[in-house]
C-alpha cells in the first residue's frame, strides 16, 4: 500500500510498504479516508524525538471506514465509518478505568524506551515513534487498530468526514486540556496556541462556561479564525504586550485558567527565543519551555495551569518558584480521547463543535511531503493539511 | 543540524548500551546508582481486578508458569483495593556485573525473561491477549538506527519493571 514515510530529519517520502495485518483478535484494519497533519508530528520531522527510524509511516488523527475486524471485536463490523482515538488503549486497565486512557499499561508494546525516559510508560500512539509502541501511522490507504472497540467510534450520520476528523485527536486533547484544566463558569481562560489543538481548548473552554478566553498566537490568520469560528478574543504577542493584555482583561488578577498547546518548539519575541534555540540545537535541553513558562507567569494566584503541548524531556529556566509560591496547579496529559469522543461526536452532530475551518488544506497522499512543508513553515495560511490516500 | 542529530543519535545509543552493561534498578539517569543488593529483587505489577481468575491460591497464568522453578513468585492484595500484584524473583540470581551484562546484551538475562513474562500475564489477565507490535515492518535498517533496533527488540524485557 501507499504510505507517507519518515525518511530522516525533515526528509518525507511517500512509498509503497506491507499492507498491515490482524495481529490480535481485537484487532481491525481500517480504511483511511482522511488522515490530518498535527503539530507534534514536527518534533517527529525535525529529530526531536530520537525514537524513529527510516520508513516509519508517520500519522495519528484519522477517520476511515471499517474493512475487516478480529473474532473479539463487538462494537464493530466491515463498513462502518470510524475515527479512532490516537493512542492505544486497553480500556481495561486501573488507568483506562479511571478515564486516564493515554496511561494504559497495555497499549505500549515497547515500554522500556519511556519507563527509562519518564519512569513509567504511557499507552502507545499511531505513527508516534518506536517510544510509543512503533504502530504504523495513519498517512496511508490503511491501519491496523488494536483494540477496536475501544479506539474506534463509529460516527454519526449527520457529522460529515471533514468535521469528525478532528474528533481524532485535536478536539478531544482540547477539551481535555479545558476540563482537566478546570474550567468552570465565569473563568477568565488563557490559551496559547492558535493550532487545532489551542482552537479547540479554546473552543472548549467556551462551552464549559468560560467567561473570557483569550487566545494568543502570533499568526495572524490564525486569530482571526479564532475570533469567527469559535467566539474568543485574540492576542497577538508580536504585535501587543501579554502580560499587559491579559492583567486588563482579567481586572488584574490574571486568567483562572492558562492552556499551554504550543509544545517544545515554542516562538517567541525575546531574547529567550535565542537562548532557547541554542541550547535545544546543541541538546543541552531537549524542549523550549516558552510558553509554559509565560502560562505560569501570567496565572493567577491559585490558579491552574494546563500542558497540552508535547514536550519531550528536559527543558531549563523553569519558573518552579511561581508555581509554588502562587500556589498554582500544574497538570499536563497526552490526550484521554477515549473520555470524551462519544460526547465531542454528539456536539459535532448539534453543531456546538465545529472543526471544518481548520483543514485549511486537502490534498492526495502523494502530495503529504509537500503538505508538511505548508504546515510546517505556515504557507499559504495553513493551519491543518488533510491527507485523503484513497 | 544532521551531525548534531547523528552525534544525538551515537550519544543515545551510548546511553541504550550504557543501560544494558549496568544492573537494573529503580534509578533514573540523574540519579545515584542503587545500593548493591546481595539477594535478586522483586519484579512487581499490579493486575486490574477486572477478571477474577488470579486469587493468591489460584494457578500462575501461562507466562509465569513457564518460567518453572527458577523463580519465587508472590501475589497478594494491592493497596487502595486495586487489584492484586504479582511479584517475581530469581530464586538464585547471584551475578558478577560483567556476567549479567553480558547476558542482557545477549538478550539471554533470566531477568528480561521475568519482565517479558510479567507484562505478558498482566496483558492476559486484563485483556485476553498480548498485543503484538505491527508486521510486517515498514523500516529499513540503518547504521543510525541500529541501537534503537536493538533497545526496541528488548522492548518489554527491559525497563525499570
Amino acid at each position: 500500500m501507499k504510505a507517507l514515510l519518515w525518511q530522516g530529519v525533515n526528509e518525507l517520502s511517500v512509498g509503497e510498504v506491507p499492507d498491515p495485518t490482524m495481529r490480535n483478535e481485537q484487532d481491525a484494519i481500517i480504511r483511511v479516508r482522511k488522515t490530518v497533519t498535527c503539530g507534534s508530528d514536527l518534533h517527529l520531522l525535525g529529530g526531536y524525538i530520537p525514537f524513529m527510524e527510516r520508513g516509519d509511516v508517520l500519522g495519528h488523527e484519522f477517520l476511515g471506514e471499517v474493512v475487516e475486524v478480529g473474532p473479539q471485536v463487538r462494537k464493530h463490523k466491515v463498513g462502518d465509518r470510524v475515527v479512532v482515538c490516537s493512542f492505544v488503549s486497553c480500556g481495561r486497565c486501573w488507568y483506562c478505568q479511571q478515564q486516564q486512557y493515554s496511561l494504559c499499561d497495555n497499549g505500549n508494546t515497547n515500554p522500556a524506551i519511556t519507563e527509562n525516559v519518564w519512569g513509567f510508560a504511557p499507552g502507545g500512539c499511531y505513527g508516534y515513534s518506536h517510544a510509543l509502541g512503533g504502530f504504523a501511522g495513519s498517512h496511508a490507504e490503511y491501519i491496523r487498530v488494536p483494540y477496536a472497540d475501544q479506539g474506534a467510534f463509529t460516527v454519526p450520520d449527520g457529522v460529515s468526514d471533514e468535521r469528525a476528523l478532528f474528533a481524532s485527536d485535536a478536539a478531544p486533547t482540547g477539551w481535555m486540556g479545558a476540563d482537566l484544566g478546570g474550567v468552570k463558569a465565569g473563568d477568565v481562560v488563557a490559551v496559547w496556541g492558535a493550532g487545532g489543538v489551542g482552537q479547540m481548548a479554546a473552543r472548549a473552554a467556551v462551552l464549559l462556561g468560560a467567561e473570557r478566553v483569550i487566545i494568543i498566537d502570533r499568526f495572524a490568520n490564525r486569530l482571526q479564525m479564532a475570533e469567527k469560528y469559535l467566539g474568543v478574543e485574540a492576542l497577538n504577542y508580536q504585535t501587543q504586550d501579554v502580560g499587559s493584555e491579559l492583567l486588563e482583561r482579567s481586572g488584574g488578577r490574571g486568567p483562572d485558567v492558562c492552556i499551554e498547546a504550543v509544545g517544545m518548539e515554542s516562538h517567541s519575541t525575546g531574547p529567550q527565543y535565542l537562548y532557547d534555540q541554542v541550547k535545544q540545537q546543541l541538546r543541552l535541553e531537549s524542549d523550549r519551555p516558552i510558553a509554559a513558562r509565560e502560562a505560569i507567569y501570567h496565572c493567577r494566584k491559585g490558579g491552574s495551569v494546563f500542558l497540552l503541548g508535547v514536550y519531550a524531556n528536559l527543558v531549563d529556566k523553569f519558573p518552579l518558584g511561581a508555581v509554588m509560591n502562587k500556589g498554582l496547579t500544574l497538570r499536563g496529559a497526552q490526550q484521554h480521547g477515549h473520555r470524551y469522543i462519544p460526547m465531542l461526536l454528539e456536539r459535532m452532530a448539534r453543531g456546538e463543535l465545529v472543526t471544518e475551518h481548520l483543514a485549511t488544506h486537502t490534498m492526495p497522499l502523494d502530495e503529504a511531503p509537500q503538505g508538511y512543508n505548508m504546515f510546517k513553515n505556515k504557507l499559504d495560511g495553513c493551519v491543518r493539511a488533510v491527507f485523503e490516500p484513497a | 543540524m544532521k551531525a548534531l542529530v547523528k552525534a544525538a543519535v551515537v550519544t543515545l545509543g551510548g546511553l541504550v548500551l550504557r543501560r544494558f552493561l549496568l544492573p537494573s534498578g529503580r534509578h533514573g539517569p540523574w540519579q545515584q546508582a542503587p545500593l548493591t543488593r546481595r539477594e535478586p529483587r522483586w519484579h512487581v505489577v499490579t493486575v486490574n481486578p477486572a477478571r477474577d481468575e488470579l486469587t493468591p491460591d489460584s494457578p500462575l497464568p501461562e507466562p509465569l508458569a513457564g518460567l518453572g522453578d527458577a523463580v519465587d513468585v508472590r501475589i497478594r492484595r494491592a493497596a487502595g483495593d486495586r487489584g492484586i500484584e504479582l511479584a517475581v524473583r530469581l530464586r538464585d540470581g547471584a551475578q558478577s556485573p560483567v556476567t549479567a551484562g553480558a547476558r542482557r546484551l545477549a538478550g539471554r538475562d533470566p531477568n528480561q525473561a521475568i519482565r517479558a513474562a510479567l507484562r505478558e500475564a498482566k496483558q492476559l489477565l486484563e485483556t485476553g491477549e498480548v498485543l503484538h507490535p505491527d508486521f510486517p515492518p515498514t523500516t529499513q535498517p540503518t547504521v543510525v538506527n541500529k541501537p534503537l533496533q536493538m533497545a526496541t527488540r528488548q522492548g518489554r524485557r527491559e525497563g525499570r519493571l
